[in-house]
């Protein structure tokens, strides 16, 4: 073994300044586009764009405050390209409400997201050392499965627009999915990580691919069952390809091994086509999917295409460079402030708009998966490549939705849709990313003197 | 574990980009069929959001939107003037304009592309774009006469007006009208209901008399039969004899053609100018039968009749004299009966061209457009339709005119100090109706600033000096209009 040089490692660079300097730029974008809908709607400068703007500011302020005193070393670029999606979803909301929209609210949607900056801080602040995590893996498993379940308690479940999906406590209501995700992640990375030799290893090579034992295929099923009963007892097919989807996407990046992804694509078709010969409402959602322009379609009432026309109606009418924010109609798409956010978005800020919007999302997804890349423990590096993955996914399925890319299944878009729920537990997800930056970024101890063969190391 | 996530992470790039691709495709490729379906009503939301521009004739603004205030209809219609312009400036209904409105459209909502410079510099200076503003032709003195003296004769019928010298027209009624107000409300229901009442009114208030229905017209046509007579040889004048018998016998047929109630028309022999003085039947009928039918259809054709449907830019039923048939139906058509059509324009054309020493203008009615700063987007210019006669044959047939206004059958279109010419006319029903009455006319003949033609349905008691009874009067109204009398 060769003795340590002596001359210091390069440290990465911390680049704080750079972090809040974007960071103001995000809430600078905001304010205008603030501004920018005030003036159009009826010629002045909103009343409350200061409160809003200083609102905004303050709250991501503190956030980083908290993130340069705890995560010093996190990733810079993750904190601003949150504060620009949530800000811009909170002035489209703005946008909605000041249009007469009903359930429009952009007061509650800051104040959730006040709730959320604190959840943050919250996470960053007592979780030091995310390892933690691991040894809650069953613990976490049994809290996503009760969350998952708890809408259909009697009582505190709640059925809204047809879906299962809410608890209501108190004069609140709830969406437990949203927190459901984060800890069923935690459990797969915790589980997988403890079986994942086996489930690498095990099992015989058929043609040219390798399949697994029969009995390791016990979680894979579980998993599956569980997304089809969340499909069946909760009329929630978005929750259940994101749940089922992620799991296969951490399953294969725990053992590396392609026939688990096969079988997951069987798994899951098999049961999207049992669910299409046997409920109404997934195939209707398939017919749509194929036709939506059928008037026929278009006309029906329940389960018609009429929502998601409207929406492309609405892109389509935004073009390449949008009506501008405050100048469009995004107030005629049912629901234009949760699930079809996206293509309101596209109406007033056009594909220019949405392209922008895509790729920060996109950076947002990469910047977590070289978290997980530069991890150095199989933890930390499935974790955050789970976190990552459903926050892309989600992504995909909503908006891949509402643009008629794939068939549309309610989800939240991730930092825009209004809803405490979301934005709580989406805040969770990236104080959960920082925290595994910081660690992933932080340089490992330096030696203080050449001490030869023995180091310190600190945890 | 780090390939399998670098896998992952292409897979989420994958998506990313399938998105963006879909995205790329719905608001570049798709988005123009998204915005035209109709089922997207932003298209009707957004009629609403710009301040259309002003329709205006001379110092009278026809038609203007007003900023409601309201948030989903912002600007609205409004015509000023209601019923006396609505067949010319149409109305501005939710799904359909019409007239003025809508063949002006793109220009009044500020969409056409010659607007675009105008659009381009609003973008920059964050201006919210306004329509362009039409004004008009019509001269609101002439137009409120027409109206006033055709209303008064408690008749259905048009007026038309035009100045010989440039085609423009200053004058469009159709009795009864309708008041566009309500049917350019925003709201689909009540505007479809209201549009469906006019449509079913058996008095037919929608259709513009003036250029969308054809009428016989009657000893009018006589000018046309004249011209013709003129044109074919030099050496005929005002003073030259023809045959004119008490009844003409028709070949091939047992009927006749005889005068009005079977009238004597001088003593057998007449001059030109008295048979178009005294509207006898008989010398038209020979002379045509002289002629031949591709005679007065040539003549017909220089005025204008049958040719290209004409667009002002409203566009305007076709004319004719009907199809060649036997040189009895010839005979009939030569004054203005059996098949021949014509709408009121056409009328107004011919006596425009007449005054106009035989050059007949393309008529408009579209004078300026300006976008909402002023600056000039279109001005008039005027054209030449057709030549219709020589300058000594139209002076010739103009003197003749004159006759008939200061010794025949239009004394009641005099104007003292004011040269009138004119023609009456008298144009049989077949619905044993009471026959419609004619008038065409022009003034001052030294230099003619205005011709008219009118129709008064059901106006005549029966014979021409009746019908110029009741319609003259009318034309002389309107002409004492434009001349500032």
């Amino acid at each position: 073994m060769s003795t340590p040089s002596a001359e210091p490692v390069p440290l990465p660079a911390k680049r704080r300044l750079a972090q809040l300097a974007m960071l103001a730029f995000a809430v600078a974008i905001v304010m205008l586009a603030y501004a920018n809908v005030g003036l159009a709607l009826d010629n002045q400068v909103p009343a409350g764009m200061l409160t809003y703007g200083l609102g905004l500011g303050g709250l991501m302020l503190a956030a980083y405050l908290v993130l340069a005193k705890f995560a010093p070393w996190a990733d810079p670029l993750i904190l601003p390209l949150v504060t620009l999606i949530n800000g811009l979803g909170l002035v489209i909301i703005y946008r909605l409400e000041a249009a007469g929209m009903d359930g429009a609210s952009a007061t509650n949607q800051l104040l959730w997201t006040a709730v959320g900056v604190v959840m943050f801080s919250v996470t960053l602040i007592v979780l030091r050392d995310h390892r933690a995590l691991q040894r809650l893996t069953y613990t976490a498993g049994a809290v996503g499965l009760a969350l998952l379940i708890s809408p259909l308690l009697p009582f505190i479940g709640q059925e809204i627009n047809g879906a299962r999906i809410w608890i209501g406590i108190g004069g609140f209501t709830l969406q437990p999915a949203e927190f459901t995700k984060l800890a069923l992640v935690v459990f797969f990375a915790g589980y997988l990580v403890a079986k994942r030799d086996v489930l690498a290893l095990a099992g015989r090579r058929l043609l040219f691919i390798d399949l697994p034992r029969a009995r390791d295929l016990g979680p894979v099923l579980i998993t599956w069952g569980l997304s089809l009963g969340v499909l069946i007892l909760q009329k929630d097919l978005g929750s259940s390809l994101l749940i089922f989807g992620t799991f296969i996407a951490m399953l294969y990046i725990a053992t590396q091994r392609t026939s688990w992804v096969l079988i997951g694509i069987l798994l899951f078709v098999g049961g999207a086509v049992l669910a299409g010969l046997i409920f109404d409402h997934v195939a209707a959602r398939f017919e749509v999917f194929l036709d939506p322009e059928n008037p026929a379609l278009y006309d029906r009432e329940f389960g018609g295409s009429f929502q998601l026309m409207q929406g492309l109606f609405g892109m389509g009418q935004g073009g390449v460079l949008g009506t501008g924010l405050g100048q469009g109609h995004p107030n005629l798409i049912p629901l234009s402030f949760s699930d079809f956010i996206f293509t309101a978005a596209g109406e007033e800020l056009g594909l220019t708009g949405l392209m922008a919007l895509l790729m920060v999302y996109a950076l947002l997804v990469e910047r977590g998966l070289r978290t997980s890349i530069a991890a150095r423990e199989p933890f930390s590096k499935l974790l955050a490549g789970g976190l990552s993955f459903i926050l892309a996914w989600q992504v995909f399925i909503i908006v891949g939705g509402v643009t008629n890319l794939i068939p549309l299944t309610g989800l939240v878009t991730p930092f825009m849709s209004q809803g405490g729920s979301a934005l709580l537990a989406n805040w969770i997800l990236i104080a959960l990313l920082v925290r595994m930056s910081d660690t992933a970024r932080k340089p490992p101890p330096q030696a203080i003197q050449d001490e030869g063969m023995t180091q310190v190391f600190q945890r | 574990m780090n390939g399998p996530l670098k896998r992952a992470a292409l897979a989420c790039l994958l998506m990313f980009g399938l998105l963006m691709i879909n995205v790329n495709y719905l608001q570049a490729v798709r988005a123009e069929d998204l915005r035209a379906d109709s089922r997207n009503t932003r298209n009707f939301y957004a009629q609403y959001e710009v301040e259309r521009g002003r329709i205006t004739a001379g110092d009278k603004v026809l038609a203007e939107s007003v900023d409601t205030g309201d948030t989903k209809f912002r600007f609205q219609r409004r015509y000023p003037e209601g019923k006396i312009y609505a067949p010319i400036t149409g109305f501005f209904a939710p799904e359909s304009q019409r007239d003025i409105e809508r063949t002006e459209n793109r220009l009044l909502n500020g969409t056409s592309a010659d607007l675009l410079i105008r659009r381009s510099i609003d973008l920059f200076t964050a201006k919210r774009s306004k329509g362009a503003n039409v004004d008009l032709t019509i001269n609101p003195r002439a137009q409120e006469a027409a109206y006033k003296a055709l209303g008064a004769s408690g008749k259905k019928g048009a007026v038309v007006a035009i100045e010989p010298k440039t085609g423009a027209i200053l004058a469009m009624v159709s009795i009864p009208t309708y008041d566009p107000n309500p049917l350019s409300k925003p709201n689909k229901a009540t505007v479809n209901e209201a549009y469906k009442k006019l449509d079913k009114d058996e008095d037919k208030p929608l259709v513009n008399r003036a250029i969308e229905r054809t009428y016989p017209p009657g000893s009018t046509f006589k000018v046309v039969t004249m011209a013709a007579y003129l044109e074919s040889d030099d050496s005929i004048g005002p003073e030259t004899q023809v045959d004119a018998p008490q009844v003409l016998d028709l070949p091939n047929t047992t009927a006749d053609l005889p005068n009005y109630g079977g009238a004597a028309c001088g003593v057998g022999r007449v001059t030109l100018s008295f048979a178009l003085e005294k509207s006898c039947n008989t010398p038209f009928g020979k002379i045509a039968m002289e002629l031949g039918y591709d005679a007065l259809k040539d003549q017909a054709a220089k005025f204008g009749i049958g040719g290209e449907p004409l667009s002002i830019p409203l566009p305007v039923a076709g004319s004719g004299i009907g199809p060649e048939e036997d040189l009895a139906a010839l005979a009939q058509a030569s004054i203005g009966q059996r098949s021949n059509q014509m709408t009121p324009l056409q009328m107004a054309l011919i006596a425009a061209g007449i005054a106009n020493n035989g050059v007949v203008m393309k008529p408009y009615l579209v004078n300026k457009i300006a976008d909402a700063e002023g600056g000039e987007i279109e001005t008039a210019d005027p054209e030449e339709l057709s030549t219709a006669m020589s300058e000594d044959n139209a002076r010739k047939l103009q003197e003749m005119m004159i006759n008939v206004v200061n010794k025949g059958t239009a004394s009641a279109a005099q104007i003292p100090g004011v040269t009138v010419g004119g023609k009456t006319g008298t144009a049989e029903t077949s619905r044993g109706q009471a026959p419609h009455a004619w008038f065409i006319s022009f003034a001052p003949a030294e230099d003619p600033k205005v011709a008219v033609a009118l129709i008064v349905e059901s106006g005549s008691a029966g014979d021409d000096a009746s019908g110029g009874h009741t319609a003259a009067p009318i034309a002389k109204s309107v002409m004492e209009a434009v001349l500032g009398r």
